[in-house]
């Protein structure tokens, strides 16, 4: 905790824990922008998990880290480096898939593409590792910006935020349908003459902006605790695209507030309890998933029968 | 250049973990699992930090953590291959237990976590004594041979897993041995060019020779040659140039051998 405060304790009256979390400017702002980034690091999230990028969401997101040392560096404000970086680093993954796909089968895009990702991350990092070197200062501050903070996020920063949020949650909102079909089906979004390319390249830049916000909050190594853990854990649970979006943004929820709240009494550091809640709500959603899967084979026999013996479903972990 | 030690150690151990990231980063990118290979480089960073909070050899914790996280990834994948949600929220757990493990190193060590959390990070292969490099240049070596002696079965599993199932080729276990030499050749990497950066001579090596060569065996050797090209090149410009990080050096090496194999003309390329 930070100095010259007097050590908070917790009680087993709940709405006195609330009053002491919130009894300081900073635990408000926290909260705040922990709200924030996590409403919309659950949605962004839910298209990346389900269009199967999380490669490329975690390069972008440490992308924030060169573009941080970068803005140190050249003297400008860190939010104008790491969202810069976030858009170059998304542009770049963009360009790379488009020449992965076009090179002809499927697959060798796949293949192609995740040796293009690995390559623009660290290219970033060590381009970071310059900067880091060449502006010794920063060194401080290493630790919160891979690790995040809650500590010292100021009004001006929430505002930033909230339209950064709004941005992307807009904009989403116009492309969310096509998005999905494309995410689902590409070959009929194309045939049905959804522009696919321009969708795919939009997206990543979506994504390249709310992780970037993101990254403020948990870090740049561990975005993934907001970003694909409540997703993952939502899509296990549901099906349906509208209750899936909301249990994800719900999860998310209460990751973010039970973690600054935990760590706010304990002298342990935020992103130990943001990673360790979500990793503990993706096993529950799979073992809620896979106890499901089991229910419904057993409660409909006649509909297993029905099925070809040769098509399985797919268990969750596999 | 050479009459100093350093270069030397450096150069040692250098030559053997590029040739042994080139090797092994090859699969690696044939089998589209750089992601693997990434998440497994940064969790040889927790077991750096794990190392430092128990006071052990550094090298202990490297190998437990990444051949250990390497086995679990192998449990929870179908043919030994996790998917990509699974690797992300497991790693980043593990990585959230390494910021406790730094909280807890600041509050009981003698407080130099700051240049112990750069070090891991970002390597300092200027930094290895003559017994570290003897020991890493074996290590890199061993993983060498064994990634040549399953290279045949691994390319079979690896191009068309039924058919080489139906041949008796065990590809379970050879996807659970790729990924435990992906898990010694980060670990091996993370003390020379740092958790965060030795993803650079995995992928981008592997991926520049598979742009360039269809021929498996070619391809590997062309891998690991650049891996090893930019490394030389990149501790020697390092040198010359003071203020340019050797890690930086040897990573901006190896992007742009996989740009300048980005632009040269396409060949068929066997990539899955």
């Amino acid at each position: 905790m930070a100095i010259g405060m007097a050590e908070p304790t917790l009680t087993w009256n709940l709405a006195r824990d609330v009053e002491e979390l919130l009894r300081y400017r900073f635990m408000v702002h926290a909260f705040e922008a922990g709200t924030i980034v996590a409403v919309m690091a659950a949605i962004v999230g839910w298209y990346m998990v389900l269009r199967r990028q999380s490669f490329a969401g975690h390069t972008i997101a440490v992308m924030s880290f060169p573009g941080t040392a970068g803005a140190a560096l050249a003297g400008l404000p860190s939010a104008v480096g790491y969202y810069l970086a976030c858009g170059i680093a998304a542009l770049a993954i963009g360009r790379a898939r488009h020449a992965g796909t076009t090179a002809g089968r499927a697959g060798v895009g796949r293949s192609g593409e995740s040796a293009a990702i690995g390559v623009v991350q660290v290219a970033g990092l060590a381009l970071g590792f310059l900067f880091l070197s060449l502006y010794s200062g920063v060194l401080e501050q290493l630790e919160s910006l891979l690790f995040g903070t809650f500590l010292g996020i100021d009004s001006a920063q929430v505002l930033t935020l909230l339209i950064v949020a709004i941005v992307v949650l807009a904009a989403l909102a116009v492309v969310g349908r096509p998005l999905l079909l494309v995410s689902l089906d590409t070959e009929v979004a194309r045939a049905r003459g959804v522009p696919v390319r321009a969708l795919d390249v939009g997206f990543l830049l979506l994504l390249g902006l709310a992780v970037a916000a993101t990254t403020q909050i948990t870090g740049a190594l561990l975005v993934f605790a907001l970003l694909v853990a409540p997703p993952a854990a939502a899509q296990v649970l549901t099906a349906r695209p509208g209750r899936s979006l909301a249990l994800s943004v719900a999860l998310a929820l209460l990751i973010t507030w039970l973690a600054l709240s935990i760590s706010y009494f304990s002298p342990y550091p935020l992103g130990f309890f943001l990673t360790t809640l979500a990793i503990g709500v993706y096993v529950l959603a799979q073992l809620v998933g896979c106890a499901s899967a089991r229910a419904a084979r057993e409660r409909r026999p006649s509909a297993t029968v029905a099925r070809p013996p040769s098509t399985p479903s797919p268990l969750p972990f596999a | 250049m050479l009459s100093h030690e350093f270069i030397r150690n450096a150069y040692l151990a250098g030559t053997f973990v590029a040739l042994a990231c080139g090797v092994v980063g090859w699969f690696v990118v044939l089998r589209g699992q750089v992601f693997a290979g990434d998440a497994l480089s940064h969790v040889a960073f927790v077991g750096a930090i794990a190392a430092a909070v128990v006071g052990i050899d550094e090298r202990v914790g490297l190998f437990a953590l990444t051949l250990g996280f390497a086995a679990v990834m192998a449990g929870l994948g179908r043919r030994a291959q996790a998917d990509d949600v699974t690797i992300g929220v497991v790693f980043s757990w593990v990585l959230g237990i390494g910021v406790l493990l730094i909280a807890l190193l600041s509050t009981s060590a003698s407080g130099s976590n700051g240049l112990i959390l750069a070090n891991t990070l970002f390597g300092s292969i200027f930094g290895l004594s003559a017994g570290q490099s003897v020991v890493a240049a074996a290590i890199g070596f061993g993983v060498v041979l064994a990634s040549l002696a399953i290279a045949r079965p691994l390319l079979f599993a690896s191009v068309d897993a039924e058919i080489a199932t139906l041949h008796g080729v065990p590809v379970r276990a050879l996807g659970l041995g790729l990924l435990l030499l992906i898990g010694a050749v980060t670990a091996e990497g993370a003390q020379a060019i740092g958790a965060l950066l030795v993803l650079g001579l995995i992928a981008a090596p592997g991926g520049a020779a598979l742009k360039l060569t269809s021929r498996p065996y070619l391809g590997m050797g062309l891998s690991a040659a650049i891996a090893l090209v930019a490394m030389w090149g990149g501790i020697a410009l390092s040198y010359a140039i003071p203020s340019l990080p050797p890690s930086t050096a040897i990573i901006g090496l190896a992007v742009a051998s996989y740009l300048i194999a980005s632009l040269l003309p396409r060949v068929p390329t066997i990539a899955l």
